[in-house]
């Protein structure tokens, strides 16, 4: 972190003050986990069956790119909006009102490589006009708004039959065929939600060492200074609002290729919710926390029912341990799963501790 | 008043024009032709009715949200569990003993117990980190919701209206006049009015307790400044437990007086969280005054909307609230 920090601005957030990555330079080019993740998250076809790839890794992934998009305004800018999930839910009802559907009086039918980019283009343009109105206030203000606009939506496509379809939404979203390859076939489906989601970690971890993302997390630990500094400040907040919102959408247009249908109950209060907690359990300082944290939750969500039959408990508390775990996860790390693991590593080497603390605040 | 007349002469003549509007709309009988254009007169004053009384049940459920946010800068996002709840409580009391006020009393206690319990064993340990607590309030609610969902089921609840409550009264506002000339007035369901009155005597006497009494007068120099307040040797702790405490009350209340003219059933709670926070934000945060006016708009545009453009209702609701962020982001009477 280049820019000081400034003991009058504590206010901001507890977790970003919290340790940063040792490596800022560089991207995990030296750290041999990265390359061994990468390499079975490739070669990963091979070894899970269609049900693990999709619903598990696939559904990682997907719901980790959304929480991303949230990291990168949370982390690095100290936003923590709570409508990227309505961001990434209007991006789908997009694709499915532009592309080809079931519901052949609403969709339009056009085909996917002009549905996408106009529902990718209207997505971001939705999330910044939301980050314009979040930013004229601050701090948990922002939650506050961006938790109204989440629920307005969901009331609204609720309410509306012309282009939403009412609760029932919008089903057999059409999916991409080209090059004689089906992409939702389960096999091609993964990788294309594997190099999206690639693209867009390094994106984030690019544009974090980039200096937008510098002036961005300049912006965060002190916005009155870099407003005296000439910075714009709401400017570089809408900009990151727009980044996140085309990331979000992204993640929007693969979910609903995913499920291949679309409805109110997706971008419900409840989902919005749990993409905040996917952040914070995995840990919101660094763009890999989101995957942790939808991994644990997707793990949590497919297997918890069966594991509480199993030890003796109604299954349908689900959300019950849900909430705890994200209770426990906020009372005790403030950086998450990552900052559980670092405190853990760090108590496993004592005698490196004042080393490795020192690098960290750079 | 007259200064904001003086400094916006404009916006008041429009305020002025609006309110004679609004009133020669409710008061006066429809020529025929804005019933051909609008609709019938009785459809507009039941929506408005609606709209009042609905915003009473809002400010209710906002007030003690705005309280304690302005207080301790606390966004309880579990506030509408404690609604919920409330509404359980009261309907639980209500069903087994029959006494509609009783459950009024019992709901008030239990959800201020548990706003107690909230303040003195979470919320202390975290002071100062607002987003750490908002981020609590988050788990709470779900797990609330669970809780809930576990112990009452996901059914539909209605709390009974006591029998001296039921049935529709003659308010004197004509709605139209019949070919004999024979006046027709607006009959409305008097449990609403009562319901309305007694929100607007809680609102009343909470401004009162805030602005006549010792207390009132701790909680405002609190919202102030709540570090000064604390160094003047006010034992703040027990301030905060008390505007928890009432907070979370209101909310119990407001449980019970959603259940007796809506119902109640799991996801409830959401919808008056946003309830709560779309006013709050319109009105204000920490202004109960604020909170009794954005009440008001909100309820007034849910109402009217949801008849006179029944897909776009919730727009309405939400194009007022990118209005006020625009133009006033602190809130219409907020005074920071």
């Amino acid at each position: 972190m280049s820019v000081t920090h400034d003991a009058g601005i504590q206010v901001r957030k507890a977790a970003s003050l919290a340790e940063r990555p040792a490596a800022r330079g560089s991207p995990d080019i030296n750290n041999p986990a990265a390359w061994i993740v990468a390499i079975i998250l490739l070669i990963m076809p091979l070894i899970a069956n269609g049900f693990f790839l999709i619903e598990i890794f696939a559904t990682t992934l997907i719901l980790g790119t959304i929480a991303l998009s949230l990291m990168f305004l949370a982390g690095y800018g100290g936003m923590v909006s709570l409508m990227q999930l309505t961001i990434a839910g209007f991006c789908a009802y997009m694709v499915a009102v532009f592309g080809a559907s079931g519901n052949a009086n609403i969709s339009l039918g056009w085909p996917w490589w002009l549905a996408v980019p106009m529902a990718l283009t209207l997505a971001t343009i939705f999330g910044t006009l939301g980050g314009a109105l979040a930013v004229r206030t601050e701090g948990i203000y922002t939650i506050m708004i961006t938790l109204a606009i989440g629920a307005a939506f969901y009331y609204f496509t609720n309410q509306n039959w012309a282009i939403f379809n009412g609760h029932t939404g919008i089903n057999n979203v059409a999916t991409p065929h080209f090059w004689g390859v089906n992409w939702r076939w389960d096999i091609p489906f993964y990788y294309v939600v594997l190099a999206v989601a690639a693209i867009c970690y390094f994106a984030v971890d690019y544009v974090s060492r980039a200096p937008f993302g510098l002036a961005l997390q300049g912006v965060r630990d002190n916005p009155r200074r870099m407003a005296a500094l000439g910075f714009n400040v709401n400017a570089h907040r809408v900009a990151a609002y727009a980044v996140a919102s085309f990331i979000a959408g992204l993640a929007g247009v693969l979910q609903v290729w995913n499920y291949r249908q679309i409805s109110p109950g997706t971008v419900s209060v409840g989902a919005c919710i749990d993409i905040l907690i996917i952040a914070i359990v995995g840990g919101i300082t660094r763009p890999v926390g989101p995957y942790i944290g939808a991994l644990v939750f997707v793990l949590l969500r497919t297997f918890a029912l069966d594991f509480l039959v199993k030890i003796g408990l109604d299954g349908n508390r689900f959300r019950l341990l849900i909430g705890l775990g994200f209770l426990a996860i906020v009372f005790w790390s403030s950086d998450g799963v990552i900052g559980l693991w670092q405190r853990w590593r760090r108590s496993q080497r004592p005698q490196a501790d004042g080393a490795g603390g020192g690098r960290g605040h750079g | 008043m007259i200064r904001f007349v003086e400094r916006h002469p404009a916006w008041a003549l429009i305020v002025i024009i609006a309110v004679a509007v609004a009133l020669w709309l409710i008061f006066a009988v429809w020529p025929p032709g804005l019933e051909e254009a609008v609709g019938r007169k009785r459809v507009f004053l039941n929506a408005v009715f609606n709209g009042i009384t609905l915003g009473g049940l809002y400010f209710l459920v906002a007030s003690g949200f705005t309280l304690i946010f302005g207080l301790m800068r606390n966004v309880n996002l579990a506030h509408g569990s404690l609604y919920l709840f409330g509404g359980y409580v009261g309907y639980a009391i209500s069903a087994s003993t029959g006494s509609w006020i009783l459950s009024f009393i019992v709901a008030f206690i239990l959800t201020a117990l548990v706003g107690v319990l909230l303040q003195v064993v979470v919320f202390r340990r975290m002071e100062g980190q607002d987003l750490r607590q908002t981020m609590v309030t988050i788990g709470l609610s779900i797990v609330f919701a669970d809780l809930m969902l576990w112990a009452c089921g996901g059914d539909f609840y209605q709390i009974q209206t006591p029998s001296w409550l039921i049935g529709p009264i003659d308010l004197p506002l004509l709605t139209a006049i019949k070919s004999s000339g024979e006046p027709v007035y607006l009959r409305y369901p008097l449990v609403r009015l009562v319901i309305f009155l007694a929100s607007v005597i809680i609102g009343v006497a909470m401004w009162l307790a805030l602005n006549r009494t010792r207390i009132g007068m701790i909680i405002r120099a609190g919202v102030d400044d709540r570090d000064i307040l604390a160094a003047t040797g006010v034992r703040i702790q027990v301030v905060f437990v008390l505007v928890f405490a009432l907070g979370a009350g209101l909310a119990g209340i407001a449980g019970v007086v959603g259940g007796t003219f809506q119902s109640l059933s799991p996801g409830e709670d959401i919808r008056f969280l946003l309830a709560s926070l779309v006013v709050v934000i319109v009105g204000g945060m920490g202004s109960i005054p604020g909170a009794a006016l954005g009440a008001l708009i909100i309820g007034l545009a849910e109402q009217l909307g949801s008849v006179y453009i029944p897909t776009y209702a919730i727009v309405v609701t939400f194009l007022i609230m990118v209005l006020v962020l625009a133009v006033r982001p602190q809130g219409l009477l907020a005074r920071r």
